[in-house]
C-alpha cells in the first residue's frame, strides 16, 4: 500500500540480533582471555584496569576480575598521590554504581564496594546512603543492598533515631517487607530500651537487653494493628508482632536437685541445657566436695538440662544420717543447697515450674492489662476474618500468657480450627497443642503438689518439657497419638524415685500411612494410672493403644517395673533393646504388635529380658 | 515549522482523510490512519493543536480568552460565494460553521495584588480585558491581537503577511529575551512594600508576577486523569506514543468531608498509614475492596441489589458511614442513584488501575493533558500527516448522487478531493444537527498559593472529590497540581473544578471554591489575614466557564453525508476512555480492515528508500521523499514546541508594555 513504512520482517531482525550476539561472544571471549594472560603475566596496569572494567560491566558477577582489579588498585595505589587515589576510588564507585544496574544482587560488585571504602581515604558516605536509598526504592528486599547500608550505617555513624524512621518510612511505603521490620526490632531495644528494674536483684542485666520500654510497645503494637488489620493473610507484621510480644530469657539458674539414699545418686535440673564437664559443675556432701563423675540422662545428648551422679558407695545410704548437699555451677556464680534428713528416702530442692511462671514466659510482657487489651483486638480481628491463621495463633499465644489454664477449653478449640483453615500445617499444630497440653498438665500437677503426671486421650503427638518431670511417680500416657518415647524420655527416668509408667490402656488410633512408613521409631505411649494410684506406686509404664515403633527413651530406668505397650507398632525385637538397662522391669505385655509374628519370639524376649518374669505376647 | 511553511504553497489536492480538529479523537484518528499509510490531512481553525484539549500558558489562556469574546462579535461575517466557481455539476456543497461556540458563560476574576497600582486595586476584573487594564498595553499588542484576529476568522489570510508577522514576532522575542531576565532579577524589589512584615512579602504572588512567570503554566481547559489501566493510557502504550510524552502519578486521593478535606485511604499502603480510621475499619475497607476485586466470582453478594443503588448495598455491607462516603464519592466515583453493579464496576475499575504506576490509579502528563493530542499528531505527522494550523474547511463538495463527500474547500479556497471526512463537532452548523440541546461541563480552572491539604512535600499532585453539596448540586471533581507537574509556577497550585453543569459553571462552582479557599468579598482584593493565619489558601486568580458537552450525540444526531464521521468534544467523567473508544470506532468505521494504532517501529527497523530491497514505483518515490523529509524534519521539532510559539508569542507581547513600564523603579 502507499505511503506504508516499510519494516524489517522478524526473521531479518532475528538474524541480525544473532549475529550481534555471536560477535558480542566473540569479543567478549577474546577479552577474558586477555585478561587473564595478563594476569597470570603479573601485569598490573591501567590497561588491565581498563580491560576487567569492559567484561565487567557486560557481567558483573566474576569474581576472578574483581580479584585481580583490587591487586591492581592496590598496586597503583603504592605509585600514586592521596588525591590521586582518592580520584581513582570515586571512579571505581561510579563503575560499581554502573554494574550495579547491570545486576543489582550481584556478590560480586557489593563486595568490591564494600572493600572501595575500606580504602577510600576520604569517603562520602552520605553518597552512599544515597545509593542504598535508591537501590531499596527499586528492590526493598534486596538483603545485599541491606547488609552494604549496615556497614555504611555503622561506618558513617548514623543515629538510631534516623535509622528508625528510615524504616518508618519504608514500612509506611509497602509493610510487607520483613527487612524493614526486623531492622526496626534491633533498633529499638537501642532507642528505647525498657528500664532494668531495680527490684530484681537476681535478674542479669542481658535478660531485658532486647526488650523495649512499654510506651514505645504500645506504640510499635498500634502499628502492627494497623498492618495485620489491613492484610491480615500478610505474616511480616504478624511476626514483628510475636516479637513484640516477646520471648524472655529463662534466668540461668540449676532449678533442681533431687537426691534417693538408695540409688545413691544425684539429679540436678538446670534451666536450660547445659554441659556438665565444661561449666564448671561442684557437688559439695557435707562441706567436702566430691569427685564425682556427671552424666547426662541419655548417652545421645551432649547438652542436657538433666545430669546425674552416683555418689561413692555408702556415703548417703544410712538412714540414721543427716546429710547436706551442695551444688555449685561455678561458670554462672550460682548453686543449690538440699537437705537429706534422717529416715528419709530421697529429697529435692527446687523451684517449680509455677513458682518460676515458666510457661507464661514465652511471652514477656510483664502488664496483664496490655496483654488483655491486645486479645481484645485480635478477638476483634478474629470476628471479622473467622480464619485467618495467624490471627487464631496469636489469640492462642496471647491466652496462654495471660491464663494458660483458664483459657485451655478456648485454647483447644482455636487449635482445631487452626488445623482445619491451615491443614498443611496440621502437624505443627498438633505439636504445640501438645506441648501447651504438657504445660498445662504441669501446672495442674504442681498446683496438686502430687507427682503423678496423668495425660491419658489427650490426642498427645509429642512429649516435651520432661525436664519438669525429674520427680514424677506415675506417668499415664494413654489413648494418645504418640509415635516414639523420645531419648528425653530418659530424664524421667534418671529420677531414682520409683518412676512408675503406669499401666499404658492403649486404645485404638488411627494411625496416618504415611507417618508408618517415615518413622523409625514409632512408639505410642499410654498411661492410665487411675487404679494402679489407688493401689499405690506399681512402677508401671502403660503405653497402650499408640503406633510406638521404638522405645529408645525406656533406658535406665531404674525404678521401672511394669511397660504395657498394648496394640502398638513394635515390630522389632530390637526395638525393645533399651529395656534390658531397666533393672527392675519384671512386667512386659506387648499384645498387638507385630513383633509377636516374629519367629521363637518367647525364647528370643527371654533371652533378651532375663529378668521379665510376666510377658503377655 | 515545516508543515506550516505549507500554507505559503498549495496544498497537495487529494488525500485519503482530510481531518478537521486537533482534538484528543481526531488526532487518535489521524496517527491511527496514517500510521496504516493512508494520506492525511490535519487540520485545525485555530493557532494552536488539541482544540478543546488544549493547554495554554497564563499569558496563552488570557488570549484564547480574548478570542473567545472577539469570536462571539465576529460571527456574522462570512465569505461566502468564494467556493462557487469551484463547484461542478452534481455536486452540492454543505457549509461548515466558522464560529466554535462550544465555549461560554466565561467569567474571570482576579485578586492577586498588582502591587504597583496600590490604590486601584479594588477595580474588579470581569473577563480577561481589565486584567491587565491598561490601554497602554493593547496598543503595543497591536499587531499580534490584529494576527489574532485573522488566525481566528475563518477569511483565508494572506500568506505573506503572516509569515511576515512570525519573522516580526520571532525578532522581537529575541530582543525582548535580554531585558525581561534582567527584569526577573530585579523582582525581589517591588514586592516588599514597607507595611507588611517581610516574612509574609516573600510569600505574597503579584499578577504581575503570574504574568511574568505566565510561561510556567499549562492551564488545560478540560480536566481529566488519565487511568492507569484505562483505554487511553493502553493506545499509548501498545501505539508506542508515550515515548513522546512524560507523565507523574497522582500522589493523592482527597475528599472534602463536613468541610474538612482529608485524604482518602484507598490502597494498602494509604490504609494501612491512616489516622482517621479505626483498625475495625481498617479491616472493613480493605475486605469490601477485595471483594470488589473480583466481584463477579461472587454474585451471591449483590445479586439481590442488582435493581437498588450502590449506594444502599454499601449501607448493607454494614460498612462505617465514614467508609460508605470514600468508596461511593471517592473510589467509585458514582452518585447516589448509581446501580449497584455499576457503582462496582467503577470501584473495580479504580482497583485494577491501582499500583500498576503508583499509588494512586492515576497518572497525569507532564506540561498539561494537551499535550497528548499532540503526541498523536506527532505520531501522524512522522508517518507522513500533514498539519495545517490556522487553516480550516469551509465547505463541503457531496456528490448528489451517492451522497458522499468526495472533496473539501478550505479557507484558503483550495479545492482537496478525499475519500473520508473526519470533523469536530464544533465545526458542524446547527442546520445539520436534529437537536440544539445540549448538555454542559463547568469548569473552573484556579490559581491558588498553597495546597488544600499541605503536607510534608509540597510537592502533591491531588485529586479531590466533593460529594454534592446539597441535594440537588453535582458532585464536583478538582484536580490540583503542583509546579512539578509543570503546568503552574513554583509557589502557586493550578486548580480545576469539573463537574456536569446544572447551572453556569459559576452558579456551579462558586460555592464549592469559596468552601475550600479563600476568596475575597471584593475581586482583586487580597485575602484577608496572613498567609500563617489563614487556613484555607487564597484564590489568585480563578476562571469559570462552561464547556459544551457532546459525547451523548450520535450518528443519529446529523443530518450528514455518510463518509464524514463527527467526533464530539470532551466528556465530562475523570478519564478518556470515551474519546479513545470513539476514535476506535471512527477507525474501524473508515478502514475496517486495519489494525488500530499498531506499535510504531523502532527507527532501526524502518527500511529507507534505496535502504530495502524492492523499491517502489518510481512515479511515487519523488513525492515519498518529500514526504519521508517532511516526516524526518518534523520529528527533529517535536509539536508540541510548534504549538508553543504562538503561544510563547502571545506571552511576549503582552510582557513588553509591562516590561517598558518601570514600576519598580522608585
Amino acid at each position: 500500500m502507499h505511503g506504508r513504512v516499510k519494516i524489517k520482517s522478524t526473521a531479518q531482525q532475528e538474524e541480525e540480533k544473532r549475529k550481534e550476539r555471536e560477535k558480542k561472544l566473540k569479543a567478549f571471549v577474546s577479552a577474558r582471555d586477555a585478561v587473564l594472560k595478563k594476569r597470570s603475566a603479573g601485569e598490573q596496569d591501567e590497561e588491565a584496569l581498563h580491560l576487567t572494567q569492559l567484561l565487567l560491566s557486560s557481567n558483573p558477577d566474576i569474581a576472578t576480575l574483581w580479584n585481580y582489579r583490587r591487586e591492581v588498585l592496590l598496586h597503583l595505589e603504592t605509585l600514586r598521590e592521596t588525591d590521586e587515589v582518592q580520584k581513582l576510588y570515586e571512579s571505581e564507585l561510579l563503575f560499581i554504581e554502573a554494574c550495579l544496574k547491570v545486576n543489582p544482587k550481584s556478590y560480586g560488585c557489593w563486595h568490591h564496594r564494600t572493600w572501595v571504602n575500606t580504602r577510600l581515604p576520604r569517603p562520602d558516605w552520605t553518597r552512599e546512603l544515597g545509593l542504598c536509598d535508591r537501590c531499596l526504592g527499586l528492590d526493598e528486599r534486596n538483603f545485599h543492598c541491606w547488609d552494604y547500608r549496615r556497614t555504611v550505617v555503622k561506618e558513617s555513624g548514623v543515629s538510631v533515631e534516623q535509622e528508625l524512621q528510615f524504616t518508618d518510612r519504608l514500612i509506611g511505603s509497602n509493610f510487607s517487607n520483613y527487612s524493614s521490620w526486623h531492622y526496626r526490632s534491633t533498633l529499638l531495644p537501642r532507642l528505647r530500651p525498657q528500664p532494668a528494674p531495680d527490684s530484681a536483684p537476681c535478674a542479669s542485666p542481658q535478660v531485658h537487653s532486647h526488650r523495649v520500654c512499654e510506651e514505645q510497645l504500645l506504640k510499635e503494637y498500634e502499628l502492627a494493628h494497623n498492618a495485620f488489620f489491613t492484610d491480615p493473610n500478610d505474616q511480616s507484621a504478624w511476626f514483628y508482632y510475636r516479637w513484640l510480644l516477646g520471648r524472655a530469657e529463662r534466668e540461668e539458674m540449676i532449678s533442681c536437685v533431687y537426691v534417693s539414699r538408695e540409688g545413691e545418686r544425684v539429679s540436678v535440673a538446670f534451666s536450660k541445657p547445659v554441659h556438665a564437664q565444661s561449666v564448671g559443675l561442684m557437688l559439695v556432701l557435707d562441706g567436702q566436695p566430691q569427685p564425682v563423675e556427671w552424666r547426662c540422662a541419655h548417652p545421645r545428648f551432649r547438652h542436657s538440662p538433666v545430669w546425674l551422679c552416683d555418689l561413692p558407695p555408702g556415703s548417703i545410704t544410712d538412714m540414721s544420717n543427716e546429710h547436706n548437699l551442695t551444688v555449685h555451677w561455678t561458670e554462672k556464680h550460682t548453686h543449690r543447697d538440699c537437705a537429706l534428713y534422717t529416715g528419709c528416702a530421697e529429697s529435692w530442692c527446687r523451684d517449680s515450674a509455677t513458682d518460676q511462671e515458666l510457661f507464661r514466659s514465652e511471652l514477656s510482657v510483664e502488664k496483664s492489662s496490655v496483654l488483655q487489651a491486645e486479645l481484645q483486638s485480635c478477638n476483634q480481628l478474629l470476628e471479622l476474618e473467622p480464619q485467618n491463621k495467624w490471627c487464631l495463633l496469636t489469640i492462642i499465644l496471647l491466652m496462654r500468657a495471660l491464663d494458660p489454664l483458664g483459657h485451655e477449653k478456648e485454647t483447644l478449640a482455636h487449635f482445631q480450627s487452626l488445623k482445619e483453615v491451615d491443614p498443611m500445617r496440621s502437624s505443627y499444630y498438633s505439636d504445640l497443642c501438645s506441648k501447651f497440653l504438657i504445660e498445662n498438665t504441669i501446672l495442674k500437677m504442681e498446683y496438686a503438689e502430687v507427682r503423678v503426671f496423668s495425660l491419658s486421650n489427650k490426642n498427645l503427638t509429642t512429649l516435651c518439657h520432661l525436664d519438669q518431670l525429674l520427680l514424677v511417680t506415675h506417668i499415664n500416657l494413654s489413648s494418645n497419638q504418640l509415635v516414639r518415647l523420645p531419648p528425653q524420655f530418659a530424664m524421667l527416668q534418671c529420677l531414682e524415685v520409683s518412676v512408675i509408667l503406669e499401666r499404658i490402656a492403649f486404645n485404638a488410633v488411627t494411625r496416618n500411612p504415611s507417618r508408618k512408613k517415615n518413622a523409625i521409631m514409632l512408639t505410642t505411649v499410654a498411661v492410665s494410672a487411675q487404679d494402679q494410684m489407688k493401689a499405690g506406686f506399681s512402677r508401671v509404664l502403660e503405653a497402650d493403644d499408640n503406633a510406638i515403633e521404638s522405645l529408645e527413651g525406656l533406658y535406665h530406668l531404674p525404678k521401672l517395673e511394669e511397660v504395657s505397650l498394648k496394640n502398638n507398632q513394635i515390630c522389632k525385637l530390637s526395638a525393645l533393646e533399651s529395656l534390658v538397662s531397666c533393672v527392675k522391669l519384671t512386667r512386659l505385655d506387648l499384645r498387638g504388635n507385630p513383633v509377636h509374628k516374629t519367629a521363637n519370639i518367647e525364647s528370643e524376649l527371654s533371652q533378651l529380658l532375663p529378668l521379665v518374669t510376666a510377658l503377655s505376647l | 515549522m515545516c508543515s506550516f511553511k505549507m500554507a505559503a504553497e498549495d496544498l497537495p489536492s487529494q488525500f485519503d482523510v482530510v481531518i478537521l480538529g486537533t482534538g484528543l479523537t481526531e488526532s487518535v484518528i489521524a496517527a491511527a490512519c496514517s500510521r496504516v499509510g493512508q494520506s492525511v490531512l490535519h487540520l485545525d481553525r485555530r493557532n494552536y493543536y488539541a482544540g478543546n484539549w488544549a493547554s495554554f500558558t497564563f499569558n496563552g489562556l488570557l488570549s484564547w480568552i480574548e478570542e473567545y469574546k472577539n469570536q462571539q462579535e465576529v460571527q456574522i461575517a462570512e465569505s461566502e460565494q468564494v467556493w462557487r466557481s469551484l463547484i461542478d455539476e452534481g455536486e452540492d456543497v454543505m457549509p461548515l460553521s466558522s464560529v466554535d461556540s462550544s465555549i461560554s458563560n466565561l467569567e474571570v476574576f482576579c485578586y492577586a495584588s498588582e502591587e504597583e497600582e496600590k490604590d486601584e486595586t479594588k477595580t474588579p476584573l470581569t473577563s480577561c480585558q481589565p486584567v491587565n487594564a491598561e490601554t497602554e498595553s493593547e496598543e503595543t499588542k497591536g499587531g499580534s491581537t490584529e494576527a489574532q484576529d485573522t488566525f481566528t476568522g475563518d477569511d483565508a489570510t494572506e500568506s505573506n503577511a503572516e509569515s511576515q508577522n512570525e519573522e516580526h514576532q520571532e525578532q522581537r522575542t529575541s530582543e525582548i529575551a535580554e531585558p525581561s531576565q534582567s527584569q526577573e532579577e530585579k523582582e525581589p524589589q517591588p514586592i516588599s512594600s514597607p507595611a507588611d512584615p517581610p516574612v509574609e512579602v516573600e510569600k505574597k504572588i503579584t499578577y504581575q508576577k503570574l504574568l511574568k512567570e505566565g510561561r510556567r503554566f499549562n492551564i488545560d481547559l478540560v480536566s481529566k486523569l488519565m487511568y492507569s489501566r484505562g483505554a487511553l493510557v493502553d493506545l499509548l502504550i501498545k501505539s508506542n506514543v508515550s515515548r513522546y510524552a512524560e507523565f507523574k502519578n497522582i500522589s493523592r486521593i482527597l475528599t472534602c468531608r463536613n468541610g474538612k478535606v482529608e485524604q482518602v485511604p484507598c490502597s494498602r499502603a494509604d490504609v494501612f498509614a491512616s489516622k482517621q480510621l479505626t483498625v475495625v475499619e481498617k479491616r472493613m475497607l480493605m475486605k469490601f475492596l477485595t471483594f470488589c476485586l473480583d466481584f463477579e466470582q461472587h454474585p451471591e453478594e449483590f445479586q439481590d441489589y442488582s435493581e437498588k443503588p450502590f449506594s444502599e448495598f454499601l449501607k448493607n455491607k454494614k460498612l462505617t458511614e465514614n467508609l460508605q462516603d470514600f468508596v461511593l464519592h471517592s473510589i467509585a466515583m458514582v452518585t447516589q442513584q448509581t446501580l449497584t453493579e455499576e457503582g462496582l464496576k467503577a470501584t473495580q475499575h479504580f482497583l485494577r488501575c491501582l499500583g500498576r504506576y503508583g499509588n494512586t490509579p492515576f497518572l497525569f502528563p507532564l506540561y498539561g493533558l494537551g499535550e497528548i493530542p499532540q503526541c498523536f499528531c506527532r505520531m501522524c505527522a512522522v508517518f507522513g500527516g500533514i498539519y495545517c494550523l490556522r487553516h480550516s474547511v469551509q465547505c463541503l463538495v457531496v456528490d448528489k448522487g451517492s451522497n458522499k463527500v468526495k472533496a473539501v474547500i478550505d479557507t484558503r479556497g483550495q479545492k482537496i478531493s478525499c475519500s473520508h471526512f473526519v470533523v469536530e463537532d464544533s465545526y458542524i452548523r446547527d442546520e445539520q444537527r436534529q437537536s440544539t440541546a445540549y448538555r454542559q461541563i463547568s469548569r473552573a480552572v484556579l490559581i491558588t498559593d498553597r495546597s488544600v491539604l499541605p503536607s510534608e512535600s509540597d510537592q502533591q499532585i491531588s485529586l479531590v472529590t466533593i460529594p454534592p453539596l446539597g441535594s440537588s448540586a453535582p458532585a464536583v471533581r478538582m484536580v490540583e497540581l503542583c509546579s512539578s507537574s509543570m503546568t503552574c509556577m513554583p509557589g502557586t497550585y493550578l486548580v480545576h473544578l469539573n463537574c456536569s453543569s446544572s447551572g453556569t459553571a459559576q452558579e456551579d462552582l462558586a460555592p464549592v471554591v469559596s468552601q475550600l479557599f479563600d476568596v475575597p468579598a471584593i475581586p482583586g482584593e487580597e485575602p484577608s489575614g496572613g498567609f500563617e493565619e489563614r487556613s484555607k489558601p487564597a484564590v489568585l486568580w480563578v476562571m469559570y466557564f462552561n464547556m459544551r458537552d457532546t459525547s451523548a450525540q450520535d450518528i443519529s444526531s446529523y443530518s450528514l453525508p455518510s463518509n464524514v464521521h463527527v467526533c464530539t468534544g470532551p466528556d465530562s467523567s475523570l478519564g478518556s476512555d470515551y474519546s479513545i473508544k470513539l476514535a476506535e470506532s471512527v477507525f474501524h468505521h473508515l478502514l475496517p480492515d486495519e489494525d488500530f494504532c499498531p506499535p510504531a517501529p523502532n527507527p532501526e527497523d524502518i527500511i529507507y528508500d534505496g535502504d530495502g530491497p524492492q523499491a517502489e514505483g518510481s512515479g511515487f518515490d519523488e513525492s515519498n521523499n518529500t514526504e519521508e523529509d517532511k516526516s524526518q524534519a518534523e520529528e527533529e521539532k517535536s509539536p508540541s514546541t510548534e504549538s508553543s510559539e504562538p503561544a510563547e508569542m502571545d506571552s511576549v507581547t503582552q510582557e513588553t508594555p509591562l516590561d517598558t513600564s518601570p514600576p519598580s523603579e522608585e
